[in-house]
């Protein structure tokens, strides 16, 4: 018994002094799950960017493959929970779903485990990745949790299926609600809502109500509300007239990856995860990309921008935008650039001149 | 349905038109509709809200001016009235003429929602189970995308459009998405047929099979299935949300796309913004027995309604459709021409298009091009 409480003293105590010594550096610590395919590599390129930069994290590397748990429900490891719920700030790379493996994707696995309920995707034109969009700068709020997403469905009668959309109060004001914070908080003009309230007109009817109580609390942002096909419309003719736009699940997947396309693609677009708790998971959006995995091809910007937006989450405002000029200015240089970027130099070439360039800016 | 494959096609302005008997019955699925008597046809007009009314005036002065055979008979559909009366009444009336031209009717969405979308009921009174619109770069039209050609066939009675919802809890509202065989065979079917017809070499079908795995996996089973009966065409099939990030990237890659109804919608609106923007791309909704046209968008544009300002390309280009849809080739053909000369002139380019011209000066235009083309704009028998 003595020696028990001997041990649970002594695993505190050095639980202290790790805390301390963090304290003591000002070291936040984040959970890094590199992921599969081209995974493993960009994580590294952005480990030894924020390593040039001297950022003051520590990394906690975790893998998550789907387990099942006590009671037969797949769950996330519970190392990489654990270190989540401890670390509350995660980056991860691209995971593969399988098809048929019996168990749900681990992107949706990490979403409910976490409660992820925001799903944040800015949308920025690149200098010197050329597309025919220039100028575009607008931020995409999507509902992560219900809407079409609910994964409810039904075969009523042979031939006849039911998709159920489920649209709930408390998750409506929920995104409303950060997406005016996130307005507020990151100098942002206006808030739209988008919805199909003419067709679906209870449920993004009450999607569209809460978002106009919450505007009510947030006088300083301007809050205005577009059909999706009048945003989809305006979006490929003038996207400078968007700002910050918020909406549920299945309109926030098919805007947010059209605004994607807009600036180059799923390679260069970063995209961060809120939930519940203060916990945020930022990730890349591409897929693994198995046919370049271990090659050192992959373009890592998608993993770093991600992590400059953790960076700005987590408040350290100056590492974020030497290590976003840096990257930046690389592509805009043109002179080493990865092959999907239009250039031919090695993942590693592009990762050591951003290095460079941030010890450069220093 | 047969309609013409080219979009520019040329006809011999010395043509004389001759009444066609209208007791010919083909043996072709394609049968003409019924209200036709002494040569010239009824066509409801639903004027709607918004720009609707202005560019129908316009269409009609049009139609008047080059003597084409169609009545209009006029029914007006008030948004602003609660009960389904009105609305009932033009789908009786087009129940009679078989065919519409029709400006969008305005859903005031702040209602409560037993006030259904009147444009919706239209659609399902009447099973107009296809929307097809066909986005093409136009000439004289600055755009960032060049070569655009894609036909965008739309499933457009079911699906999220299916206005069923219910709050069992209170705070808790489900909507439901219908998705069935029947409905997604058609449609399929449709999309095929008239890629054949078209001469058109791939059918991408549109959907979100791998999260709404029984709706849209039966929606894509059914393309599947139809698909193999027509070996000539490839079929393949694409996310939506990477086919929206390919549509802004690469839109060149696209043939004839199929779809459930709501992709359809942010799909034909992506694509409309490519080529222009919601004044330039006219749209048809077809059943089995109806045919019912307007422009692809359905915009109302109250912002812009009775200031002379609107594009009235859509609306007109949509009622050379319909005129297609009539038998009317040479008329059709005539009109389209003349819009499509008026449009490369760049000095005429209403606001939407960046430029300062009004929908009178576009219009009197598009005359004076059909006057210049010669004897078919005076009756000759």
């Amino acid at each position: 018994m003595s020696s028990m409480m001997i041990l649970l003293v002594l695993k505190c105590l050095s639980q202290i002094i790790f805390y301390c010594i963090c304290f003591a550096f000002q070291m936040q610590t984040v959970t890094i799950i590199p992921g599969d395919g081209i995974g493993p590599e960009i994580s590294t390129s952005v480990i030894k960017i924020f390593e040039a930069a001297k950022v003051p994290i520590q990394w906690e590397e975790r893998n998550v493959t789907a387990i099942k748990g006590p009671g037969g429900k797949w769950m996330i490891p519970p190392e990489a929970k654990e270190s989540m719920d401890k670390s509350k700030i995660g980056l991860k790379g691209p995971l593969k779903t399988p098809i048929a493996a019996g168990h749900p994707s681990m992107n949706l696995l990490l979403r409910k485990t976490f409660d992820l309920y925001a799903n944040v995707r800015p949308c920025v034109s690149i200098e010197g990745y050329k597309t025919p969009y220039t100028d575009v700068d607008l931020v995409t709020i999507r509902e992560n949790t219900e809407g079409e997403y609910s994964g409810i469905e039904h075969v009523i009668v042979d031939g006849v299926v039911q998709s159920i959309k489920l649209i709930t109060e408390e998750a409506s004001r929920r995104i409303a609600e950060y997406a005016f914070e996130y307005a507020r908080n990151n100098q942002r003009n206006s808030v739209t809502a988008v919805h199909k309230a003419n067709i679906m007109r209870m449920s993004d009817g009450l999607f569209l109500r809460k978002c106009r109580e919450v505007a009510e609390n947030f006088k300083d942002v301007k809050f205005t509300e577009m059909y999706l096909d009048t945003v989809c419309l305006n979006m490929v003719q003038d996207p400078t007239q968007f700002d910050v736009l918020v909406m549920p699940n299945l309109y926030g997947d098919i805007l947010s990856d059209l605004c994607a396309g807009l600036i180059g693609g799923l390679g260069v677009t970063p995209s961060g995860n809120i939930g519940a708790n203060g916990v945020a998971i930022f990730e890349s959006v591409h897929g693994t990309a198995p046919d370049i995995a271990g090659m050192d091809l992959a373009n890592p910007t998608a993993l770093l921008l991600s992590a400059v937006m953790m960076l700005r989450h987590m408040g350290l405002h100056g590492h974020a935008k030497k290590i976003e000029t840096a990257c930046f200015d690389t592509i805009r240089d043109k002179k080493v650039l990865t092959k999907d970027l239009g250039g031919n130099s090695k993942c590693s070439e592009f990762t050591a001149e951003i290095c460079r360039r941030v010890q450069d800016l220093d | 349905m047969t309609y013409p494959s080219r979009f520019f096609c040329l006809c011999d302005p010395g043509q004389v038109m001759r009444p066609v008997m209208c007791t010919r019955r083909e043996k072709s699925s394609y049968t003409p509709p019924p209200a036709k008597y002494g040569g010239r046809h009824t066509v409801t007009l639903i004027p709607g809200d918004g720009i609707g009314p202005e560019l129908l005036n316009h269409a009609q002065e049009l139609f008047r001016f080059c003597c084409v055979p169609v009545d209009f008979e006029v029914v007006n559909v008030d948004s602003s009235l609660t009960s389904e009366d009105e609305i009932n009444n033009a789908v009786t009336a087009i129940r009679r003429n078989g065919v519409a031209l029709k400006g969008n009717i305005e859903t005031n969405h702040n209602l409560p929602p037993s006030h259904k979308s009147r444009n919706n009921l239209l659609r399902t009174s009447l099973d107009l189970y296809a929307n097809v619109m066909h986005c093409q770069t136009l000439p004289g039209v600055q755009t960032r995308h060049k070569d655009i050609d894609i036909i965008i066939i739309r499933e457009n009675t079911e699906g999220e459009y299916s206005s069923l919802e219910h709050e069992n809890v209170p705070g808790v509202v489900e909507s439901l998405k219908i998705i069935t065989r029947v409905n997604s065979l058609r449609i399929a079917e449709y999309a095929f047929r008239q890629a054949r017809e078209k001469g058109r070499r791939r059918v991408t079908a549109v959907h979100k099979a791998n999260i709404m795995k029984l709706g849209d996996g039966l929606f894509l089973q059914c393309c599947k299935e139809v698909a193999a009966g027509y070996p000539d065409i490839t079929f393949d099939n694409m996310i939506v949300d990477n086919t929206t990030m390919q549509l802004v990237s690469k839109p060149q890659q696209f043939d004839v796309m199929v779809m459930p109804n709501l992709y359809g919608n942010v799909v034909s609106n992506v694509c409309a913004g490519l080529v222009g923007g919601p004044g330039l791309v006219p749209g048809a909704n077809y059943g089995k027995d109806y045919a019912v046209f307007e422009t692809a968008t359905r915009n109302t544009g109250k912002s812009i309604a009775n200031k002379n300002i609107a594009n009235p390309t859509a609306t007109l280009l949509a009622s050379c459709l319909m005129l297609d849809h009539l038998g009317l080739h040479d008329y059709a053909s005539m009109i389209r021409k003349a819009i499509l000369r008026t449009l490369s002139e760049t000095r005429l380019h209403t606001a939407d298009l960046g430029g300062q011209g009004t929908t009178s000066e576009v219009v009197q235009s598009i005359m004076k091009e059909v006057q210049k083309g010669g004897p078919l704009t005076s009756e000759k028998i």
